[in-house]
């Protein structure tokens, strides 16, 4: 019954993701196209000649519907085309080589953003008004309050520049040019997280069936982990979702600092550049992610949380 | 209210790290090899190095801006492909160190009387990287190509001197027909449309550079890629990870494959001009595209001996909408607003780069060229600045009935400030409201292109190639980036004769009058000229500055560190 539901819920919405997607494409596609200008565009002015031939060769010279109708054709089999403005690379190939760079930092910066905040934010709960809670709570606030563009410098200025322990960017799959980006991503995470898990920690401690728990005779530490964690863990896993979404997709400021050839930046570039098909295409990767992701947190949630069962939802 | 103990411990924590990071900045400027000296340099009577100061390992790391977008030379249009295709590719001319214009394939030619035909003698034996030979049939193949609407090369605009390259480019005439044409073997001549002085120049342009035709037909569009791409220049390519790097390895078919001294080359396409900056003081590159105005007085401090700066072939200046009030037809108020402007303050404070004020538009040093000076440049501020309160009243504007006008830039910390201090130059001395626009780039181009709303905007040109034409043309009645909305048959009548003028004497001449007709009728405010600025690492050496800017690796080595541990970059990476 609860399998079925399960497998129900998620075939629908597997089948929403499609009108979905396709919404998000057309505004897309229509959106770049209004802004101004366009991608051959510079200071230089092309003759009218050689503008015609860049429009033909990228068939920017035929009516917008009929483009429209061409990149919906040229999606389904997959194919998001030439980049306009990294001429020897297909954005096919931009983003297989952007997304694993991004999702390696990313995923590695939530692991760590996880781990770290959710035991942060356990320690602070337990220790609710001490000294251990408002300091790491004021760590926590500042790691919030401090942009990443000016803690990333510092880290490089301290670590790589005036220590050299790291390098002080650039990539090459190694852990040494990994620690810096990790930390840095995972920094306003680590500390969203460890004020989220202390809030619902809290609040799960104050709640009756802890207290029955404890007047059971259960020892402290059994009530946390056997009781307490999971209800106190839901927010942090809703909070999650849309997080994982963000940090895998790339940060544009971690990528320009650090130099990490990411998928953040073409989507910035590419809209600057009026790169229509390496806007589309990172949107349209992008969309696909977080709807994934956030389905993925459904599915969690269904698992961690006995009052939503999607059988009884129907 | 008494701080909490945690937020008294984070105070703390704040100040010590602050004082420690402070205090560290001071003691140690770089990391370790900064103290170490390269070695005297010491030349040979052949004017080279002697192989007992070089470093063991040729290797040089180079910031190069941005990601090339592609390294297709014909498809090629910005800087950051054009420095490394300069490395992989040579032309029928090429520059020497300090940019001038020297044989390349080519070992000598021949200009007709009229100088329209172009009569190249190739070297003979020279090859290609895969070891075919190299041929005029591969240029005539090439420019070909670049003329060919199916290649759609935005950099074609070169080709325009060239015979018939406009009806190839718009697909009226088969390439076949480009001026163009195969002597023999080794012996290629072009004909011109008109006599293009600077047409030699625009051979060592990646536009005019050989592509091997086989290589292309059997990758197509990928045959840029490493392990396709075959080249004839200095370096070939052999790694290529998108906006990581960009690895050369040196060609060793090049004619001067012995000379040549860097074995390897990585690019770099660090875009954060900060980032660079300290990927340089890290020591992992030896050469830094650019370097970020607001450190420059830093570096000038702590790296007096690294920081190159060096006058570059461009101009900044601001530009006036001529079809719209307030300045249509008002050329007093357009030169009262000219000379209101204190350019020493602008250059010594805002722009803070060494940039040389500038009176007119082109910048100094462009092939011999010597700019056109107005008189009022020669006048102290203050004579400037009473000057133009009379011509602002003359206008008819006033304290009382301030002129408001809008400056236009595209969003950049830099172009703002610049438009703020020019601002309020123009309220203290005149006392004119200015309103700053700001707009993202392609809008601000578009805007300024369709002149229905611009009033004053910024502008600047960085030409392409060594030819002060480059910086008059765009002011020709109708040019496409003649966003002045500047009409003047004189001005025009002057352009077309320069087009046809071969004497070069009498051609600077006829440009000088052009530049001077262009001031006097007060189309832009002067600002600058520009300078490149960046960090090299005084173990690399044979470079030179140049105003166009072009360093090909080709011409540079690498000094040995001082005492026994040679911890240059390139060794440290390995």
């Amino acid at each position: 019954m609860k399998q079925e539901g399960i497998l129900r819920h998620t075939g629908t919405r597997f089948l929403g993701l499609i009108p979905t997607l396709l919404v998000l494409i057309t505004i897309a596609f229509f959106l770049i196209r209004i802004a101004p200008g366009g991608p051959f565009d510079s200071e230089k002015v092309l003759p009218p000649e050689i503008r015609a031939n860049l429009d033909a060769k990228y068939h920017l010279d035929e009516p917008l519907l009929q483009q429209y109708f061409r990149y919906l054709g040229q999606i389904m089999s997959g194919d998001f085309g030439p980049s306009f403005q990294y001429k020897d690379w297909s954005v096919n190939e931009l983003i297989g080589r952007g997304f694993p760079v991004s999702a390696t930092l990313g995923g590695l910066a939530m692991l760590l953003a996880f781990v770290v905040g959710t035991l942060i934010g356990i320690a602070a709960a337990l220790r609710q008004n001490t000294a251990v809670d408002y300091s790491v709570m004021g760590v926590a606030m500042l790691g919030i309050s401090i942009p990443n563009f000016v803690v990333a410098p510092l880290l490089i200025l301290g670590l790589a520049v005036y220590a050299g322990w790291l390098p002080a960017g650039g990539w090459d799959w190694s852990w040494q040019r990994m620690v810096l980006p990790v930390i840095t991503l995972a920094l306003p995470v680590i500390a969203y997280i460890a004020r989220l898990m202390r809030g619902s920690m809290i609040e799960v401690l104050h709640s009756n069936y802890i207290r029955t728990a404890r007047a059971k005779g259960l020892p402290e530490h059994v009530v946390i982990r056997r009781h307490a964690l999971k209800p106190a863990i839901l927010p942090v896993i809703s909070y999650m979702g849309p997080a994982m979404a963000a940090l895998i997709t790339g940060s544009v400021v971690i990528e320009r600092i650090y130099s990490i050839p990411g998928l953040g930046s073409y989507f910035v570039q590419g809209a600057l550049n009026r790169d229509y098909t390496l806007v589309m295409g990172v949107v349209i990767f992008y969309g696909v992610v977080i709807i994934v992701l956030n389905f993925i947190v459904d599915l969690l949630y269904a698992g961690l949380n006995p009052r939503i069962r999607y059988d009884e939802a129907q | 209210m008494t701080p909490t103990p945690s937020i008294r411990l984070l105070l703390a924590v704040a100040v010590l790290c602050l004082g420690a990071c402070g205090e560290r900045g001071e003691d140690f400027g770089a990391p370790g090899d900064r103290r170490l000296q390269p070695v005297e340099l010491m030349l040979l009577e052949n004017g080279r190095p002697d192989p007992a100061v070089l470093a063991a390992g040729q290797v040089v790391h180079r910031g190069s801006g941005e990601e090339p977008e592609t390294l297709d030379p014909h498809l090629a249009t910005g800087a950051p492909s054009s420095h490394i295709l300069r490395d992989l590719f040579e032309g029928l001319t090429t520059e020497s160190a300090d940019g001038e214009l020297i044989p390349g394939v080519a070992l000598r030619w021949n200009i007709s009387r009229n100088a329209r035909t172009y009569t190249f003698y190739l070297r003979r034996e020279l090859a290609w990287s895969s070891g075919e030979p190299l041929t005029a049939a591969d240029f005539l193949y090439s420019l070909r190509r670049a003329a060919d609407p199916r290649t759609a090369a935005n950099a074609a605009t070169m080709l325009l001197p060239i015979q018939n390259a406009r009806e190839v480019l718009a697909g009226e005439l088969p390439v076949e027909e480009l001026g163009v044409m195969l002597l023999d073997d080794y012996t290629l001549q072009i004909t011109l449309t008109g006599p293009t002085p600077y047409f030699l120049g625009l051979l060592a342009h990646p536009i005019a550079y050989p592509v091997n035709r086989s290589n292309i037909e059997r990758y197509g569009d990928q045959f840029s890629r490493p392990g396709n791409l075959v080249s004839n220049g200095a370096y070939v390519l052999s790694r290529w990870v998108p906006r990581v790097q960009i690895v050369l390895e040196k060609n060793p078919f090049y004619r001067e494959a012995e000379r040549t001294l860097v074995e390897r080359v990585h690019y770099y396409p660090i875009e954060d001009l900060s980032s660079e900056v300290k990927a340089f003081r890290a020591g992992d590159i030896d050469w830094t595209n650019e370097v970020p105005n607001n450190q420059f007085k830093w570096l000038q401090r702590h790296y007096p001996d690294e920081l190159v700066v060096s006058p570059w072939m461009g101009s900044y200046f601001f530009g006036f909408n001529l079809n719209r009030e307030p300045f249509a037809d008002n050329p007093s108020l357009r030169m009262a607003l000219n000379l209101a402007i204190d350019r020493l303050i602008l250059t010594d404070k805002v722009a803070q780069f060494g940039e040389q004020p500038a009176f007119s538009l082109v910048p100094p040093g462009m092939d011999g060229y010597v700019p056109f000076v107005p008189e009022y440049a020669d006048w102290t501020q203050e004579e400037r600045e009473h000057e133009a309160r009379r011509l602002y009243e003359q206008a008819g504007y006033s304290q009382e009935r301030p002129l408001r006008v809008e400056i236009r830039y595209n969003t950049s910390e830099n172009h703002k400030k610049m438009a703020l201090a020019v601002a309020s130059m123009w309220k203290q001395v005149l006392g004119v409201n200015t309103t700053l626009v700001n707009e993202e780039f392609r809008v601000f181009l578009q805007n300024r292109a369709q002149k229905t709303v611009t009033e004053v905007f910024r502008a600047g040109w960085v030409s392409d190639y060594n030819d002060p034409y480059s910086f008059l043309e765009m002011f020709r009645t109708g040019h496409g980036r003649n966003d002045y909305g500047y009409s003047n048959s004189t001005f025009d009548a002057l352009l077309d004769q320069i087009g046809m003028e071969r004497v070069r004497a009498r051609r600077e001449r006829l440009m000088f009058e052009a530049e001077r007709l262009l001031m006097a009728d007060h189309v832009i405010i002067p600002v600058y000229t520009y300078v490149t600025k960046r960090l090299v690492s005084r173990q690399l050496r044979g470079w030179q500055n140049n105003v166009m800017d072009h360093h090909p690796t080709r011409h540079m080595y690498k000094l040995r560190l001082q005492g026994a541990a040679d911890v240059s970059a390139g060794e440290r990476e390995e």
